[in-house]
């Protein structure tokens, strides 16, 4: 059973009494291209968040960066979309330490949509993915429960794909 | 006994709503727990996907229907951002004040739900006859008592009532004080104590890791919240202190929700007494422009995000929800692993459940 | 006039009648088969007979006078838990809602009675009989008055006290058995922890209850009241009266000890395949080994019967033991329910030694002669 004394005590609390920071983001955000180079693309520094896109094969190593090296430590949010052409799979990161959001955007091709799974960083990933998985059949590689989460294990289809239509009356 | 397999749920008192909970038992102690949700599913991304931009608002309220205010505000506020558009400054005095009573009432109602469970029925009815008080005031502004639609994408949908000053203020004095009447019956009670402290505790680590949020992982030692931090409306003229505890467990989670209850009236004072005259709503273009959009809020759950894609027409292309509980559930596993069957009442009842958002 | 003579009058009666068509069937019946009806009448009004189904008959008046005070007691339980609750409790039907209980027993009468298919049947069958025979059983042993309880031509039973305690041990048996039969996850652990609770609280309870046998030396309900005439056994007893109160309320299962039947948890415990009449007879079973519990407590530690003459005896102890009975409702409206491992601590490592002590105080008193 675990203890209240299992907690790590030295820190009594996480204090986030900044809101954002300025120039927060522009700072991340030039750090970022400094240690990921042509990896990511297409940044963009917003208030309080910054946008990015990047490739599957560097997707570990950026997220790793960003939980490791600078704070990154919620994963908040993770969306699957299905476009024309490609998926693409969505990461909104949250820092609880300067309160800076970070956009990551993944293609997946639509032949092939495979990722590799986060869950190992965060483990709040788990079932985001898993509901990505269901509703868009992306496939997360390295995921410890790679089931459907809402629908029925032996359901065919993936419901939120936009070849999937609604009977509408 | 031999280890086996206990399903509590779909259908059961416990989870207050269609999950299932599968705990692993061996006689009493927990060892495994796998928690299986999607009973309530409704599709509603899918739902979202095939409706105009005004048809999904009252959809939305049917997300939770113990904050309903809170997740229809969201999705106004995302849109919002989409396209681009200031709601008028009294339309957001008046949202912060809704989404603070809903807040008051979704806790009161969380705390029935929490008094039952742990089988003090007389904290289930107290906290069911406080929380009319608060569902008595959004009444008042929307006309509804449970799925409200209270707030359209460019403001709310009507002005304050008269007199409804008066009668919030008073309403909301009127609470306080009975909210130290239900501090009474648990604080003071020794058994109360005995199933609450030292339970389901989730360290801070953990809590950050799992992406839990909201009232539990403020009572896991996080001073966050979206409200303070990352402040959304007009929150940021408010003055109110972020609730935490350092327990990180049942009782902790107990302790900040009351006291957020508290902070919920002050903010509502506040919001009475800065709110300036004005028009309440503007108007707002059918079509959203193309690009991508995100709202954030604390929901009385935890952190509610909304990540809406437009495509230039009157459907959003891509609506997609993050419901607080739907992350939080999937900790459960931390939570209850070495504590006994009876406990899990009392650790699942203190993340206050709500099917309809987990589920979407 | 006691129960005695007012059930022989009856049971005179009842045998009157039956022996008027017995003789006449002998009487019209020629041979030797008339013969033998003449002599059953005779074995029927033979003293030995009718001893036996005077006693019977005097369990029955028992009984039906307990139940009713059953009904009283659920009728006020829900009264005052709505006040304590605010609101207004059953108010409908009948003077103050008195007449709910029996709606609401015709309406379990309406329900379909449903036999899970993997329950073992016999078990599944026999043990709400054996729990609900035994709690009524109870009420039998329990005399309302000095001269209302059972008796044998006007002497009392001997050994009523323990008489009770023993049949009130033997519904745990009853449970684990239904648990078990039922053949369900919740009703097994439901009943395992009935088991564990009651086996664990018997001996305090008993233990507090052999100190008041030691005051009063005897075993006999009617002694045992008849010796607290002048002072109570809760005020030399107050350990021990405390400790009873905890201990019954665990053996009658009420909240807070009620986690055999946790709703939360266990959704009802080991009732929880049992529907129709059949739950409707455990819930008033519930409320019967409660009333015995408050009988006995008034009985065994607040006096009785014995009160001043301005109202008759029995009253004296229907107000005692209802007095009890609301000191267990306001229990339930204001404490939650605590967890099974802290029951037995509780059991074991707190209300035992209390009881022993309190026993050790009661053999110091009765060796001073104070009593």
């Amino acid at each position: 059973m675990q203890g209240k004394s299992d907690l790590r005590g030295e820190e009594t609390e996480v204090t986030v009494t900044r809101r954002v920071v300025a120039g927060i983001e522009s700072r991340i955000g030039r750090e970022l291209s400094a240690k990921m180079g042509g990896d990511i693309s297409d940044l963009k520094i917003g208030r309080g968040m910054v946008r990015l896109r990047t490739e599957r094969p560097s997707l570990l190593k950026l997220c790793r960066l960003l939980r490791d090296a600078m704070e990154f430590d919620h994963l908040s949010l993770l969306s699957a979309v299905d476009w024309d052409d490609r998926f693409e799979v969505v990461y909104h990161i949250f820092s609880y330490t300067n309160c800076c959001t970070m956009e990551v955007k993944v293609s997946v091709p639509k032949d092939d949509p495979r990722i590799d799974s986060v869950t190992p960083l965060w483990e709040g990933a788990n079932w985001h993915e898993r509901e990505a998985y269901d509703m868009m059949g992306i496939v997360f590689t390295n995921h410890p429960d790679p089931r459907r989460i809402l629908l029925p294990q032996e359901y065919e289809y993936f419901p939120l794909r936009k070849d999937f239509k609604m009977d509408l009356e | 006994m031999a280890e086996m397999w206990i399903n509590m749920g779909p259908q059961h008192p416990m989870t207050h709503g269609l999950w299932n909970l599968r705990v692993k038992v061996d006689g009493e102690v927990i060892v495994d727990a796998m928690p299986e949700i999607g009973y309530l599913h409704r599709g509603m991304e899918k739902i979202f996907e095939n409706k105009n931009y005004t048809q999904i608002g009252p959809i939305t309220d049917r997300l939770c229907y113990g904050s309903s205010i809170t997740w229809n505000h969201l999705y106004c506020m995302t849109v919002e951002n989409l396209i681009g558009v200031e709601v008028p400054e009294r339309a957001k005095y008046i949202r912060v004040m809704a989404i603070e009573i809903q807040r008051i009432a979704s806790h009161m109602m969380w705390l029935a739900a929490y008094a039952a469970d742990i089988g003090l029925l007389a904290g289930f009815v107290l906290a069911m006859r406080d929380r009319e008080i608060m569902v008595d005031l959004l009444q008042m502004l929307s006309g509804s008592r449970l799925t409200y639609n209270y707030s359209r994408i460019g403001g709310v949908a009507a002005d304050l009532p008269p007199e409804f000053e008066r009668d919030c203020l008073r309403a909301i004095d009127f609470f306080e004080k009975r909210i130290e009447e239900h501090e009474t019956l648990y604080r003071d009670s020794k058994i109360f104590l005995m199933r609450s402290e030292g339970l389901g505790i989730l360290s801070r680590e953990d809590a950050i890791n799992l992406g839990v949020t909201g009232p539990t992982l403020r009572a896991s030692n996080v001073k966050y919240d979206v409200r303070k931090h990352n402040s959304y409306e007009v929150y940021d003229e408010m003055d109110f202190e972020v609730q935490c505890h350092s327990d990180c467990d049942v009782y902790g989670r107990y302790v900040v929700r009351m006291n957020e209850m508290r902070e919920s009236c002050n903010i509502v004072r506040q919001a009475l007494k800065k709110m300036p005259k004005g028009p309440v709503r503007v108007k707002t273009p059918m079509y959203a422009p193309e690009g991508d959009a995100i709202g954030r809020v604390e929901d009385p759950r935890g952190e509610g995000i909304m990540y809406v894609i437009g495509d230039g027409t009157d459907k959003p292309y891509r609506l997609k929800v993050r419901s607080p509980l739907f992350v939080t559930l999937s900790a459960a596993k931390k939570m209850l692993v070495g504590y006994k069957v009876a406990d899990v009442v009392s650790i699942m009842g203190s993340i206050d459940v709500c099917m309809g958002e987990t589920d979407k | 006039m006691d129960l005695w003579s007012v059930s022989y009058d009856l049971t005179n009666l009842l045998v009157d009648i039956v022996n008027f068509f017995i003789y006449g069937l002998g009487w019209l019946i020629p041979g030797s088969i008339g013969e033998a009806f003449d002599s059953l009448g005779d074995w029927l009004a033979s003293p030995g007979v009718m001893r036996i189904f005077t006693i019977l008959m005097e369990i029955i008046l028992l009984i039906v006078v307990a139940l009713l005070n059953v009904v009283t007691l659920i009728w006020i339980e829900r009264k005052l838990l709505a006040r304590f609750w605010d609101f207004r409790g059953p108010f409908y039907v009948g003077p103050l809602g008195y007449f709910q209980n029996f709606a609401d027993g015709l309406k379990f009468f309406l329900k379909q009675i449903i036999t899970p298919i993997k329950a073992d049947k016999f078990s599944y069958f026999i043990a709400p009989v054996i729990f609900i025979g035994s709690s009524i059983l109870i009420l039998g042993t329990i005399p309302i008055g000095p001269e209302f309880g059972i008796t044998d031509e006007g002497t009392p039973v001997p050994g009523s006290v323990i008489l009770a305690f023993a049949i009130f041990a033997v519904a745990p048996f009853s449970i684990l058995v239904a648990g078990w039969a039922e053949n369900n996850k919740f009703t097994l652990i439901g009943g395992m922890r009935s088991a564990a609770q009651m086996m664990s609280y018997e001996i305090p309870l008993l233990l507090s209850v052999a100190s008041v046998i030691v005051l009063a030396g005897s075993f006999s309900f009617v002694d045992v009241v008849e010796a607290q005439a002048d002072m109570w056994y809760a005020v030399p007893l107050f350990i021990g009266f405390l400790v009873f109160l905890v201990c019954i309320v665990a053996e009658v299962e009420r909240i807070p000890f009620d986690l055999p039947e946790a709703e939360a948890e266990l959704v009802e415990g080991w009732t929880t395949e049992y529907s129709g009449m059949r739950f409707g007879f455990f819930m008033m079973t519930e409320y019967v080994r409660g009333y015995a519990g408050c009988a006995i407590a008034a009985a065994l530690f607040l006096g009785g019967w014995n009160g001043p003459a301005i109202i008759p005896d029995e009253f004296w102890f229907l107000i005692k033991a209802y007095m009890v009975f609301v000191i267990f409702v306001w229990i339930r409206a204001s404490l939650p329910r605590i967890r099974t491992d802290q029951i037995l601590d509780l059991g074991w490592k707190r209300l035992l030694p209390l009881a022993m002590l309190n026993l050790v105080i009661a053999v110091v008193l009765k060796t001073l002669g104070v009593f």
